[in-house]
């Protein structure tokens, strides 16, 4: 593998302070991007800072008061599809439980996921749908951004070098979310169109993120005014002339291209009826 | 997955019909066995190989000094390195060792070096500066054939055109149905990828190669002649072969690793990325067929009219038996006495194709099914009558004229399938588990968004080698104190042989003990392990040895007991007198005693086809039918497979386990044909060359599997047993797609069926 010098730091302080001295050195947490990626040629050498040992990183802290969860960077997916944080964010369990295979989601982490920004990160519609704070931390200090500054591009997001991204912080919602995703397997592919809705009972309102049909998660804002306008959060009931629209207004919010794993038509097709019928599961009456 | 009439006990004897387990079974479970990538030698190099990145394109120079100059290379090679025959090629060599002034398909090989280190062969290979004058590459099968470009190659365009005309061409309905079909590029997709370890002899006189492939002596032969040397100083051994399927028939890393060895003095290893290996080995021909049936009223077959095309990509390879193997099946299992039928395959700059699992009547397959359907339905019977109507019986003749001389239960296998029980599971499984709805973890689909299909798939798949091939087989036998051992080239790829050979030996010669030598050429050739052939050649080897063993065996007993040979018998691991009392232990009779016996077993020969296509050109033939059950979301266009019941034409079991095995592979392979697997190309180049996009069944996407085995033994087949390895792959597909269409009531006519051919595609 070419590398100059692999560091395993084991406190985030101490972390910083190597990254503060590279502060291109390469990031590994749970490697199922990193790896893939230097094993095809696509990185070069550089030096690379472990961070899947820091206990900081991989802790979670649940707050009632605020009602707030926090998960550490190194959270895996497979401790984010079971409880309790399953029962805290459903929506991003089932994320949790589409990405890769059971191995994968051993060593997968929600900061790998996030670190990678890639339009197709399972964990990151169901993020930007709870308008989740990305927490990031440097030798210089810490900052705090939403999720919608965070990603900035394609696999591009708003961290400098010398920072690491420490974990993330959502709210605790009562109300129906769910994250759907399609993809011509039934397990262990990426996505070709994904949507996360999430029902925000106090707001009286929803949120709807889509991924993979567009350069960065999109948000549907005209679709989830419609539902504050129309929906019935009371006895969860919505007309089914609104559903379609709320569909086709989804569609309309995709942005996808043509490539080897789907055409942009059939990816625009498919986030209108995943959204539509996550709406029917978040208002089963008409 | 159940199984139906399959005994699931192990038995201690290991005889013929028992479910004895591989003998390397545990081994691969465990990780220990050593596949061909694991093999290594003191002081050996890393082989690596510069691949053209242009689908089609003029060299017009080659500067390897850059290479030479980097510390720890120790060798660099291109065409003018070559000492002997520069091209290979299984039927016609045809494809240069490396190109040479032209290169023909993206990831054809330019240079090949040996380092120290796999880092410094990958900066050797970036050090090598290649000047390309780029061509537009020629990518359209059809404009291959009918002339309008210029030659790509100097054997021209076309590979193969042979016509098949048989009977009374002026047939015309009354029922007439017709379709065009298209297949994909798939991949053998074997996980064990290409490798292999050369070591030079002292002097280069001479090399020794242990490799992955499927047919040792045939890849010694064309190395030996790439190399100039005498056959016998290139010497093969079989390294561990994870998978194969086809895609190691042909050369592909053999005279490089070879020649990297004598010109280095040094032992070489190459082992191909994943990426390397879909540019590094040929496909499935993708291809296009144009069927129109002509029927009577009530839907009894009276003509065929067919149109293949097939893309043979930039060389040659097998195309040629690919395509005869595709239109000689065109009726598919049902009679048919009159037929037109057009076959062509086609050079282009695409990656090349040749053998893979079905060998061109997976082509022919998913058309004539999609034809029967269309039948059944313009005649009004369904799909399970139809096919009953027509069914083909021994005694009938194939549109070329053979006669099939072959147990044909085609009709029994329909019915013993419809027989099968249907899944008992609702849509969406008894228990609301997500996974058992298309979509899977997707959470894509509730129950209701869902509709279930049923759709037939029935093949014929001809055995072992056609077209006036002498293919043989050649094993060694040799008994002492009891214990056989049995020598063979014949390539374990997986299949089971290893196992078969064991079995073979217990029950011809009584003995407890087997022990299988190295599968090397230090014996004559087994031909390939392909066209379900190994265990009615090799099988057939190994039992004509062992049987000359035996004769060899009872001659030593009854003159040391005064008996007449002829009335000794094999009981157990006895040897019995069967008119007297006489019983002695093998291991008794052979102590002391070694008998040694060589078999070379050929099937009878087969015949080139004439111009119109006539001739008895294969030898034996299998049946298989399969019924297919999927769950469909018409909306997204996603799929699940719920089950496939099968009934296969085997003609004895000889290890029960291991056929099921078959069928279960089998149908994985076809399922992926059907629903997911495809090398994307676009103008020549690979788009999807890695398992993240290239995307294979895995076990959450297999269906539960019901089989029935009709054990109807094949007066032809040495033991009885028909080749099982093809067939099950060759219906799936055709089965999985006609479930679909039933589901959503559309006409679909391609595979990979993918999401939008179902749900943005008008009702046909
Ligand atoms: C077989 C396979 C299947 C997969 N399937 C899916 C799938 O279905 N869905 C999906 O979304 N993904 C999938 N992935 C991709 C991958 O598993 C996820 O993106 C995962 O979340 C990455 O996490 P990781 O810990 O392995 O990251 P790594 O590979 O260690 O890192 C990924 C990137 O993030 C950076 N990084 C990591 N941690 C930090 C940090 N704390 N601060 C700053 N930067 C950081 C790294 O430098 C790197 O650039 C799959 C991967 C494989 C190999």
């Amino acid at each position: 593998m070419p590398t100059t010098s692999v560091t395993v730091p084991r406190t985030l302080s101490d972390a910083l302070r190597v990254l503060a001295d590279s502060p291109d050195a390469t990031v590994l947490a749970g490697g199922t991007d990193l790896m893939v990626e230097l094993n095809s040629g696509h990185r070069g050498a550089t030096d690379v800072v472990v961070v899947n040992r820091i206990g900081e990183l991989c802790t979670w802290q649940h707050n009632p008061q605020l009602g707030t969860l926090h998960l550490g960077a190194g959270i895996t997916y497979s401790e984010i599809e079971q409880s309790p944080i399953a029962g805290w964010v459903p929506a991003l369990a089932q994320a949790a439980r589409t990405v890769g295979s059971p191995q994968i989601r051993h060593a997968a982490t929600i900061g790998g996921n996030l670190g990678t920004c890639s339009p197709a990160g399972d964990g990151l519609p169901v993020l930007c749908a709870l308008e989740a704070q990305i927490h990031l931390a440097s030798a210089a200090g810490e900052r705090t951004l939403p999720f919608a500054d965070f990603m900035v591009g394609p696999k591009r997001t708003a961290r400098v070098p010398g920072e690491l991204i420490t974990g993330v912080t959502v709210p605790v919602l009562p109300g129906w979310q769910g994250y759907s995703k399609v993809g011509v397997r039934n397990a262990m592919v990426i996505a070709v169109a994904s949507s996360a809705l999430v029902v925000d009972q106090e707001q009286q309102g929803v949120r709807l993120a889509l991924g993979s049909v567009g350069p960065v998660i999109l948000r549907c804002p005209e679709a989830e005014a419609l539902v504050a306008a129309e929906g019935d959060f009371q006895s969860s009931r919505i007309r089914s002339t609104v559903v379609a629209q709320f569909a086709e207004l989804a569609r309309r919010a995709a942005r996808p291209i043509d490539d080897h794993r789907s055409t942009a038509e059939y990816r625009r097709h498919a986030v209108g009826i995943l959204a539509a019928r996550q709406l029917r599961r978040a208002f089963p009456n008409e | 997955m159940s199984a139906t009439g399959v005994a699931s006990e192990t038995t201690t004897r290991g005889g013929l019909g028992d479910n004895v387990v591989r003998p390397d079974g545990v081994a691969k479970v465990q990780g220990s066995f050593a596949f061909s990538g694991d093999l290594t030698a003191d002081g050996f190099l890393w082989g690596a190989t510069l691949r053209s990145p242009h689908p089609y394109a003029r060299i017009v120079r080659i500067d390897a000094s850059g290479a030479w100059a980097i510390d720890g290379v120790e060798c660099v090679l291109t065409a003018s390195d070559v000492p002997g025959r520069a091209t290979y090629g299984l039927i016609s060599h045809d494809q240069p060792v490396f190109a040479h002034e032209y290169v023909r398909f993206e990831g054809e090989p330019i240079a090949a070096v040996a380092a120290d280190h796999p880092e410094t062969c990958r900066r050797a290979l970036a050090a090598i500066v290649v000047e390309y004058e780029v061509l537009a590459p020629l990518t359209d099968a059809e404009r291959a054939i009918d002339g309008s470009h210029p030659p790509i190659h100097p054997d021209g365009n076309v590979l193969r055109h042979q016509r098949i005309v048989r009977g009374d061409q002026s047939i015309v309905g009354p029922i007439t149905v017709e379709g065009t079909y298209e297949l994909g590029m798939q991949d053998q997709a074997f996980l064990g990828l290409e490798a292999a370890l050369a070591l030079p002899d002292p002097g280069g006189e001479g090399v020794e190669l242990f490799v992955a492939t499927q047919w040792l002596h045939e890849d010694r032969k064309q190395i030996a002649a790439c190399l100039d040397l005498p056959e016998e100083k290139v010497r093969l051994t079989l390294g561990g072969v994870g998978g194969a399927f086809g895609a190691r028939e042909d050369i592909s890393l053999q005279v490089h690793c070879c020649l990297l060895a004598l010109r280095s003095g040094r032992p070489v290893r190459m082992a191909y990325s994943r990426q390397e290996s879909f540019r590094g080995h040929v496909h499935r021909h993708p291809g296009k067929v144009w069927m129109r049936h002509h029927a009577d009223a009530s839907g009894h077959i009276r003509r065929i009219e067919a149109r293949f095309v097939l893309d043979g990509g930039a060389y040659a390879s097998t195309s040629s038996a690919v395509l005869v193997n595709a239109i000689t099946h065109t009726q598919g299992p049902y009679k048919c006495d009159n037929a037109t039928v057009d076959g062509w395959a086609a050079r282009t700059n695409n990656l090349p194709c040749g053998a893979m699992r079905g060998f061109g009547v997976v082509q022919a397959c998913f058309a004539h099914e999609a034809q029967m359907d269309k039948l059944a339905a313009a005649v009004g019977i369904d799909p399970v009558e139809i096919r009953l109507r027509n069914a083909m019986e021994t005694g009938d003749h194939l549109i070329t004229g053979q006669v099939i001389e072959s147990v044909a239960p085609v009709a029994r296998a329909i019915r013993e399938t419809a027989a099968l029980p249907l899944p008992d599971e609702p849509v969406g499984g008894h228990d609301g588990d997500p996974m058992r709805l298309p979509g899977g973890a997707g959470l894509t689909a509730d129950r209701g968004h869902i509709r279930r299909g049923i759709g037939w798939g029935v093949s014929i798949k001809n055995l072992m080698y056609s077209e006036g091939f002498d293919d043989y087989s050649t094993a060694r036998v040799r008994l002492a104190d009891g214990v056989a051992s049995v020598k063979f080239a014949t390539v374990e790829v997986g299949q089971g042989f290893v196992t078969i050979a064991g079995q073979i030996a217990r029950s011809v010669l009584g003995v407890d003990d087997v022990v299988l030598e190295t599968i090397d050429t230090k014996i004559g050739s087994a031909g390939s392990t392909s066209a379900s052939r190994q265990t009615w050649m090799s099988g057939g080897a190994i039992d004509g040895a062992c049987r000359l063993v035996r004769e060899r065996l009872f001659e030593n007993v009854a003159a040391a007991h005064d008996l007449d040979a002829v009335q000794l018998a094999i009981d157990g691991t006895d040897v019995v007198d069967t008119l007297g009392t006489l019983r002695v232990a093998v291991a008794e009779a052979t102590a002391g005693v070694v008998i040694d016996e060589t078999f070379e077993y050929h099937h009878r020969p087969t015949e080139d086809l004439d111009e119109n296509g006539q001739g008895n050109c294969h030898t034996a033939f299998a049946f298989v039918a399969q019924r297919a059950v999927v769950d469909v979301d018409p909306e997204l266009g996603l799929v699940k497979v719920v089950q496939i019941a099968t009934a296969q034409d085997v003609g004895r079991a000889l290890n029960p386990m291991s056929v099921v095995g078959q069928i279960e592979g089998g149908i994985a392979q076809g399922l992926g044909l059907a629903v997911m697997e495809e090398i994307v190309q676009v103008d020549g180049h690979v788009r999807n060359a890695s398992f993240t996009d290239y995307l294979l069944p895995t076990f959450l996407d297999m269906p539960d599997v019901v089989i029935s085995l009709i054990e109807e033994p094949d007066p032809m087949a040495p033991m009885g047993a028909k080749g099982v390895g093809e067939p099950p792959c060759i219906a799936a597909t055709p089965a999985i797609v006609a479930a679909i269409r039933d589901a959503i009531g559309k006409d679909i006519s391609r595979v990979p069926v993918r999401p939008g051919d179902i749900c943005l595609t008008e009702v046909g």
